[in-house]
Formats: C-alpha cells, structure tokens, sequence
C-alpha cells in the first residue's frame, strides 16, 4: 500500500478517517518519502490531528517530508485555468471563478474533477512521492472517484475532455492508485465499508488497496483464563477480595465483564468483514487508544500501529 | 435514565410537538434514537406517529418486523409489539426518504405543463444536477416533511435527518433553494442561452467555459435550467412554506451526540445554530454512556490496589498452585481494563459538564452492549430516553 502514490482514505463518519489518514502519511514520510496529505471536507480535523494552524490550500511542511494542504475547488480551478489554458489576467479569475464555482456546483462532476485533478495532476507531475487523501465519506467518495469517467461520458469536446484522459490513467492504475476504507467494528461502519467495497468495484476503476479497521479492542482473557475470571466471581474468592480491596470490587468486574462483551459483540463485526471481502484485500487492524484520541501524539501511535501491520519499520 | 425533571421530559416534549427532527453528527446513533423515540411515542401516547428516515440499515427494518419499506409510509405490525412485550397505546409507521422519488414527485406538482414535466424528467441531467445543487438531498427531506405534515396525516413525525457533512446544512436549505431559484445570478447565467446573444459581460465567462467544458455541455445545462425555472413561482413558495413549518412552534429538534470531542463539538455548533435561527431545542440526547460505576471512587482504589497486588491476590483467591500464574494475569487485566474504561468514562464526564446545556434538557442514555435487531431492543433504547 506506502508504494503506491495515490491513496483515497475514505469511511463512515465519526470512523477516524482523517487520524488514520494522518496516521498512514506520517509513517510514509518517516520512511523518507515525500508525501502531502489533503483533506477535502474542510472542517479543520486534519490541522487538529496534526495540531498544528489552519491549513490552506497551499500545502505546507508540517512535518520533515510531510506537507498538508485543504482541497478548495476554487483554488483548484484558478490554478488549472493558469496552468492548463494558460487564462491571462489572473486578477480578472475572481469573479469568473465565483460564476464557474457555481456552475461548477450545479454541474455533475466537475467539482469533482477539480478536487481529483489537481490530486491526479501532483501525482503525475511528480511533485510528491505519495499523495494521501482525507477522503469524502462512503456516500460521496464513490461520486467523486467515478466523477473522470463520468465526464468523459457527458463531455464530448472542450478542455476537460482532454484532461480526463491522463486523469483515468493514473486513477485505473493499481500500481499508482488506491482507495482505502477506514472502518470501525461496529454494525454501520462494517455495513457500508462491504457495500463500498463493491460500489468501488462496480462503479469506479480505483483499486481497493486495503481496509483499515480502527479502535479495535484489546482481548482481554484467553479462553482458559475466562474460566479464572469466572472463579474470581464465585462467592468464595469475591468475599475475600471484598475483604482485601472493599466494595469496589464488584463494579471492577462489571467493568471487565463490559470489555469482555464489547469486544466480542466487535470481534463478530470483524468477522462478518473478513468473510465478505475479497481475500486479496488487505486487512489492518488498529488498536483502540483508551488514552487520548486526538492529537499529534496519537497520529504517531497510529503509524506505530500500522507500521506493525504492514510489517514495515516506522 | 433522564436527568433534570423527574424522567419524564422527552414524554412530555414528543406528547406537546407535532414534529420532531432527530439531528446530530454521523456515527452517533442517530438513526436508532429516532427510532426509538417514535416506537416509544406511538407505545405509550395515544397517537399516530410516523418515523421518517434516509437511510435505514436493513437491520432497523428487519428489527420493526419489516421485510423491508420504501418511499410510502408503512404500518409496522402490532404483532411485533407484541413479541417485545408491549401494548402500544397508539400507531407507528415508517417511511424511507426516496431522494429521487421525491423530487419527481415534486418536479410533478410544480411543472406548468405535461411537456415541461416530461423534458425535465427525460433531461440527462437531471438526476445528477437535483443530487448535486443547493443541498437538494435536505431540501427535499424537509420538503417532503412539509408535505406529511400538512397532510394531517399522523400527530407526530419523528425525522431522522439526512447525513449532512454539516448538520446545519438542511436548516437553510429552504432558503438557499429560494434563493437559487431567484437569484440574478441563475438568470443571468442562463441569459445568453435564451436570447442566444451574448452579452457584453457574460461573453469571457462563456468564452472560458466553452473551452473548459465544451459549448455543448453547458448548453444542456442552462437547457435544463430554463425548463426548471418553469417551477419558479411554486417552488419558492413552497420552500417559504417549508422554512415556517421549521419555524412553527410545534416543530422541535433533539440533538443527538456521543460524548466524544467531535461529535459534542458538532452538536453544540448545531444548537448554537438553531438558537441563532430561533428553532426549538427540545432535547440534548448524549448517546451510548458508559456506566457510572465506571466513575466510583471505591472502584478504582480496589482496581489500583488489585493492580499492585496480584501476587498475593491471586494466592489468596487460588486453591490450585498451578492456576496462580495464570490469575496473577487475570487480575492485573481486570483491574487495567477498569482503568481504561474509567479514563474514557471520564472523559465523557468532563464533555458532559462541558456542553453548554440547561440540564432539564440534557437526556443520557447508556450504552447498549449488543446490536439493535428487535422492536424490543429499539424499545428499550426508547425506555431510556423516555
């Protein structure tokens, strides 16, 4: 997955898309590579997970190798209207752009097509050795990645139609490009990570490259030591460690018995996962952090975590 | 398990309001909190309530007894009240929010003529354009509420609202579609097409446009737009319509959240948002807490004593030598894994002081440690909100 150079990291709301985002560009770029990172729904969790200031879309070293940057269509187009069409006056964009965003807005795709664009153009004019997105959530990132076909379809003539060329080169390669799903083991999030594996396989032509399944519960007794914790419950031994450690006792078992039912109702989630994926996709599982989950000191335990996963040196 | 007065806030907001709208961030339970607040409604109030939701997750359907249920609204069977052990007092029913069905729908009532409904609804665009413009996805769910409640219909709708990257997003929606609609912009834009001359000032827009996206692709656009004008008149005054049904005394929002940074900082954006807007906050709904003994003073200092002591515990608790090593393992993970779940508890503790809230309308209802699959367990989840 780090060597490829085009990643979409997408999930349910409320999942740890943007940490795991972080947390995948963090270890990218403690591995030496030159990696941005882009958020595209841009409500300031990135700057947070990374604490550091507001992000613009000018991307910025946030970190040695590491440059973060937030996705704003307009932006976007001024510079591929610079860049591409070679547009004068550049002065004279605003106001055209305010009109071109709002029919950019009305008209399928095309806010799209900036957003992947301008990340499809990073890749190929090499600027970066990986390019990791904060993706949109399942329900858009579908429309967003199968926005260049889409274009080709409606589009017969016009520059456009001649920039979605190279565009579905890059995102059809599956050595280059990939999607990532972050999911958490619960009922929804598990639901649609399997419903978005297949809408990307229908509707798209960007890989699956692996699901990265976040906050997973620590096992906390194996199963012989069930039957101890079972023992340490039983009237004997909890009269004697009321006597020893008072009244608390009781509420330190209900907590453990919590952990225990939690996990399991999660492993089952986990399992329903893996028996619905295709076998070739990898499967990563991330701990859940008890301590605080947020922050730069998180992002690090993360790509800590993954690089275990993947088997690779963080 | 209600705070402020007594238990009975939520029986007494859902027995007073005609329309609650359930909102919140993604993941936070939203889904089943409205659906629990309608069953537990139509069990106990003498009424006919309606659950209308986006997205359900088949599970929510096969839990109502339901193989399945679209668009229309569906009666769910009192037999599966009965196999969750309750007599409901009134009626529940349910219905899907069909985006695309509702806008043909609308785009049926508005068009001025046959011709003009059929070209819109034959236009290639106009799936793509209706998903994509001025949040049509929250217009159309409070377009369609509008449209139940005036009806008459049902005493009480319980609106799961639609995912919105910013919950605040459908509030406006009326407006912004009003807006859309009237604005010189959208006229101006498709001007040319119109008269097919160009004007002075729109002509470097076009001359860009036409070689960005090809004149053909922008013709069907302003095509498309000029048969949606057709619809001005009414459909302004329908979103007027809308924005008072929002506005209407009988109309209230529960706020939905866990008790984690995010999801409690969206929440209290929103209700600083409705305030702003003068809507009614009826309830603040902190979702899936952790036990409170989870913050019992008595329980740590034994959790923290077992973790220090796990030798001489586990010889104290062990008749089998051979078993020690293994308790002495089982001890420190009881008492660890209490110290980890107390840090979170905690932490939810700290939000709920935190958020902003008269405590009459704050509402806590604790975790439930399984998945939500039957009328009885929606019932239960209601139980604690009620």
């Amino acid at each position: 997955m780090l060597d490829r150079r085009l990643l979409f990291v997408t999930g349910k709301g409320g999942v740890g898309k943007t940490s795991v985002s972080a947390a995948l560009a963090t270890l990218a770029a403690s591995r030496g590579r030159r990696t941005l990172l882009c958020e595209i729904d841009a409500k300031g969790d990135l700057a947070d997970v990374l604490e550091t200031q507001p992000l613009t879309y000018q991307p910025r070293e946030v970190q040695p190798r590491l440059f973060a940057m937030v996705m704003r269509t307009e932006d976007s187009l001024k510079e591929y209207l610079r860049l591409q069409l070679r547009v004068p006056f550049i002065a004279k964009i605003g106001p055209l752009a305010r009109t071109f965003d709002f029919v950019a807005s009305a008209a399928p795709g095309v806010k799209e097509i900036l957003t992947v664009g301008k990340l499809a153009h990073e890749v190929r004019e090499r600027h970066y050795d990986l390019v990791v997105v904060d993706s949109s959530a399942t329900g858009h990132v579908v429309g967003q990645l199968a926005a260049p076909q889409a274009i080709r379809d409606v589009v017969r003539v016009g520059a456009v139609r001649g920039q979605v060329d190279w565009i579905l080169d890059i995102l059809q390669d599956r050595e280059q490009t990939g999607a990532v799903i972050v999911a958490t083991p619960e009922e929804m999030p598990i639901v649609e990570t399997i419903e978005l594996a297949a809408s990307l396989r229908a509707d798209t032509d960007v890989d699956l490259a692996a699901v990265i399944v976040n906050q997973v519960l620590p096992e906390l007794f194996g199963d012989r030591e069930e039957s101890l914790f079972a023992a340490l419950r039983a009237p004997t031994a909890r009269r004697k460690l009321i006597a020893e450690l008072g009244d608390g006792v009781d509420s330190v078992f209900d907590a453990a018995q919590l952990a225990v039912d939690r996990r399991r109702a999660r492993a089952e989630h986990i399992t329903a996962l893996h028996d619905a994926m295709v076998p070739s996709v990898p499967l990563l599982y991330l701990p859940y952090l008890f301590a605080r989950r947020h922050g730069l000191r998180t992002t690090k335990l993360l790509a800590t975590a993954l690089a275990a996963e993947l088997g690779v040196e963080a | 398990m209600t705070a402020g007065r007594g238990g009975t806030h939520l029986e007494t907001l859902l027995s007073a309001k005609e329309i609650a709208l359930v909102c919140g961030a993604g993941g936070v339970g939203k889904t089943t909190t409205a659906a629990a607040a309608a069953a537990t409604a139509a069990a106990h109030l003498d009424a006919r309530v309606l659950a209308l939701t986006v997205d359900p997750a088949r599970r929510l359907a096969t839990a109502l007894g339901l193989e399945e249920f679209g668009n229309a609204e569906t009666r769910v069977p009192t037999a599966a009240f009965a196999s969750a052990g309750v007599a409901p007092r009134g009626e529940l029913w349910v219905a899907m929010l069909d985006t695309k069905a509702s806008w043909d729908d609308l785009v049926r009532q508005h068009a001025p003529d046959p011709a003009t409904r059929d070209a819109i609804l034959a236009n290639p665009l106009y799936r793509n354009v209706t998903g994509k413009f001025v949040q049509s996805h929250d217009y159309i769910a409070m377009e369609r509420l509008h449209e139940i409640h005036a009806s008459g219909r049902f005493d009480l709708i319980v609106v799961d609202t639609p995912p919105t990257r910013n919950a605040i997003d459908f509030l406006d929606a009326p407006d912004r579609m009003a807006e859309f609609f009237s604005s010189r912009l959208l006229r101006w834009l498709i001007a040319p097409y119109r008269s097919r001359v160009f004007t002075a000032a729109s002509k470097p827009f076009y001359s860009v446009a036409d070689r960005v996206l090809g004149a053909q692709f922008l013709q069907d656009i302003a095509e498309f737009f000029i048969l949606f004008q057709t619809m001005y008149d009414g459909f302004v005054e329908r979103a007027k319509a809308v924005t008072r049904t929002l506005e209407d005394r009988r109309t209230t929002f529960i706020v939905v959240t866990t008790l984690e940074a995010a999801p409690t900082r969206e929440a209290e954006f929103f209700i600083d948002a409705l305030a702003e807007r003068k809507y009614h906050l009826g309830a603040v709904v902190c979702n899936r807490m952790l036990p409170s003994y989870l913050r019992d003073r008595a329980a740590a200092r034994a959790a923290d004593a077992m973790k220090t002591n796990t030798a001489a515990l586990a010889e104290l608790v062990t008749r089998r030598v051979g078993d020690r090593g293994a308790m002495e393992g089982v001890l420190r993970e009881v008492a660890e894994s209490y110290l980890n779940y107390r840090v979170v508890a905690a932490r939810e503790a700290e939000q709920l002081a935190e958020l902003a809230v008269p405590s009459e309308l704050l509402v806590t209802v604790p975790a439930l440690e399984r998945d939500v699959t039957s009328l009885a367990d929606i019932i239960e989840v209601g139980t604690s909100l009620w």
